[in-house]
């Protein structure tokens, strides 16, 4: 058991035992804060495995900028101080079936990648100094990382069959429902300050 | 350091690792921790003196350092008060997710050369998406005190420093592109050599985008004049009314920690990081190299001047920052916020362009020329390593990446 072990096992407990706080309680603020906790707690996972690109954007994206926009969400439309959701026995139900499936496929995914089973793999502890943003910037350039046995693979795939333009098209139109969204704020605040005036 | 202890004087290797992951654990966080504190005196000091407030000059010892114990005393044998309709638990743990997130940022902030807590391929990005999370804290704080003022303080303050994140992320990402790097060590490496190399001479763009660069920084961990969400007289002191005592002082850590890591951040990506503005160590030929398996002493004096350098720019900008609260008035809600999406973004994103132009017209920055003129001047073991970079910089890293696959298939 070297320290890489001890430290998956803590950030999974971690992630695991926050998730089911997130569960069990009612709260909603105290559920947006421990599921802060249990996506932290991955992003370590993430860490890690040597993924620090992919661990920086779950701090970024999830813990920092959807939770806080959730958190927002809660404030802004509360109408008590302290909002406790009850659950319904239907819910529940629903919810164990869906979470329950879900977790089967991912275990026997998990289960059937033969790397990942005992015994067959190599006892490396850290893979920190992996420049993983070259990687996912060649990923996005057409170069297929995870196929890279050939040294040829450049010249086969070609730079045209990479994700570049999809990542492109994506961000523009993130841009423009961003620019939308803001002209659409800014005009309704205009009718509702003529609203009042008249 | 474990290297040296096991090399040189020939210790047991889990003593050497645990004493050395003692040691500096302790230094970084001694590093924020003290200065904190020199930092509150430093405030008061120039608040007094700017603002001819006579307490602060008038404590005891010399150049009033009393006032900082006086300062600590007086918040921790404060009462820890509570509002009664207040959600204890993330009440009492909001100072601390606060604490928490605002010096987390510290293990990915190089000092020198290689002496960094955790070396990481995106540095920079690690630094930013930490220190947004910060604002989590203040939310919790705001929400969980069941108090109006808490409350809208938080949202002001949550609003403030998640609308600044845009112009700060547009600013920090245009050295990023200069050096082709999101990893702070090769950044600041890139930058070696006379104080013409920092960044923020690289072109006139970089130098505008570090003044908006500093306004965001400024802006966005809270400090006047926009530090509306905590304005002490005028709106009863923001998310953290209901605070006092330690977990006040909590709150009050993590803003100059905070501060500190803004201000390292800026020397790194525009002003060289931990080289000084005459590269005295690399003329001497004392360069710092992180993978030898033992310390050479030269390096290590080196490195340890590169971290004074480091600090000392840091505490420099920490000083505008206090020398600029106490100067200027706050500003309202929506100047802030005028401040931000009309001013500081759109000429972020302009400047960002401009940088990506000059780069691909002038790789060499604005000096090239000059630099050709008086290279007897500057010549040394530095020239030779950044003439070696500037050879590799165009190679495409893929092309890299395929040679290194198939040397490695030879082997």
């Amino acid at each position: 058991m070297n320290w890489h072990t001890i430290y998956f096992l803590l950030f999974s407990l971690a992630a695991c035992g926050f998730a089911l706080a997130v569960v069990f309680s009612s709260n909603i603020v105290r559920m947006a804060f421990y599921l802060v906790l249990s996506l932290g707690a991955t992003a370590g996972l993430f860490f890690l495995a040597g993924a620090d690109f992919i661990g920086a954007m779950q701090l970024l994206i999830y813990v920092g900028g959807t939770l806080v926009l959730l958190v927002f969400g809660v404030m802004l439309t509360a109408q008590s101080p302290f909002i406790s959701m009850k659950t319904h026995s239907g819910d529940w139900i629903l919810a164990a079936i869906v979470g329950g499936s879900l977790f089967a496929v991912l275990v026997q995914a998990a289960f059937s990648i033969s790397q990942w089973q005992a015994g067959s793999s190599s006892n490396d502890p850290a893979i920190v100094a992996a420049p993983t943003t070259t990687t996912v910037g060649e990923g996005l350039l057409g170069l297929r990382v995870d196929a890279l046995s050939k040294a040829s693979t450049l010249q086969q795939t070609g730079v045209l069959s990479g994700y570049l333009l999809p990542f492109e098209i994506v961000s523009v139109h993130l841009l423009v429902v961003l620019i939308g969204a803001a002209y659409l704020a800014r005009a309704k605040r205009r009718k509702l300050v003529q609203m009042a005036e008249t | 350091m474990a290297d040296f202890f096991i090399h040189h004087w020939g210790w047991w290797s889990w003593l050497s690792y645990l004493l050395a992951g003692f040691i500096q654990c302790n230094l970084l966080l001694l590093v924020p921790f003290i200065g904190a504190m020199f930092f509150v005196w430093v405030e008061r000091k120039v608040s007094a003196r700017i603002q001819d407030r006579l307490g602060p000059t008038r404590t005891g010892g010399k150049f009033g350092w009393l006032q900082l114990l006086a300062d600590g005393l007086k918040l921790i044998t404060k009462e820890d008060l509570m509002p009664g309709e207040a959600d204890r638990l993330l009440f009492k743990l909001a100072p601390y997710v606060s604490f928490v997130f605002s010096y987390a940022t510290l293990m990915a902030l190089p000092f020198a050369d290689g002496w960094v807590a955790l070396r990481m391929n995106v540095g920079v990005f690690f630094v930013i998406a930490v220190l947004g999370l910060e604002v989590f804290g203040v939310i919790l704080a705001g929400y969980a005190s069941a108090s109006k003022w808490s409350l809208f303080g938080a949202m002001r303050e949550a609003a403030q420093v998640v609308s600044y994140e845009v112009p700060l992320g547009l600013c920090i990402v245009t050295p990023c592109l200069i050096a082709g790097s999101l990893d702070l060590i090769t950044i600041a490496q890139k930058q070696q050599g006379w104080f013409t190399n920092w960044y923020i001479f690289h072109d006139p763009f970089t130098f505008i985008i570090f003044w908006v660069y500093f306004t965001c920084a400024t802006a966005s961990v809270n400090r006047a004049p926009f530090d509306l969400a905590e304005a002490e007289s005028e709106l009863v002191a923001g998310f953290h009314t209901e605070y006092s005592g330690f977990r006040w002082l909590a709150f009050y850590m993590a803003e100059y920690g905070s501060m500190f890591t803004v201000a390292g951040l800026g020397a790194i990506l525009f002003f060289g990081g931990w080289n000084g503005p005459i590269p005295v160590t690399h003329l001497l030929g004392w360069a710092y190299t992180a993978d030898e398996s033992h310390w050479r002493t030269l390096g290590y004096i080196a490195n340890l001047l590169g971290c004074m350098n480091f600090i000392g720019k840091c505490i420099f900008w920490v000083t505008v920052m206090i020398w600029v609260r106490w100067t200027l008035p706050r500003l309202r809600i929506d100047q802030v916020m005028k401040t931000c999406l009309k001013y500081c973004t759109p000429i972020a994103a302009a400047m960002f362009v401009g940088v990506a132009v000059w780069r691909y017209e002038f790789p060499g920055g604005l000096w090239v020329k000059q630099s050709a003129a008086s290279a007897e001047v500057r010549e040394g073991a530095f020239m030779d390593a950044t003439k070696k970079e500037a050879g590799t910089i165009n190679q495409p890293s893929a092309q890299k990446l395929i040679e290194k696959i198939a040397s490695e298939e030879v082997q």
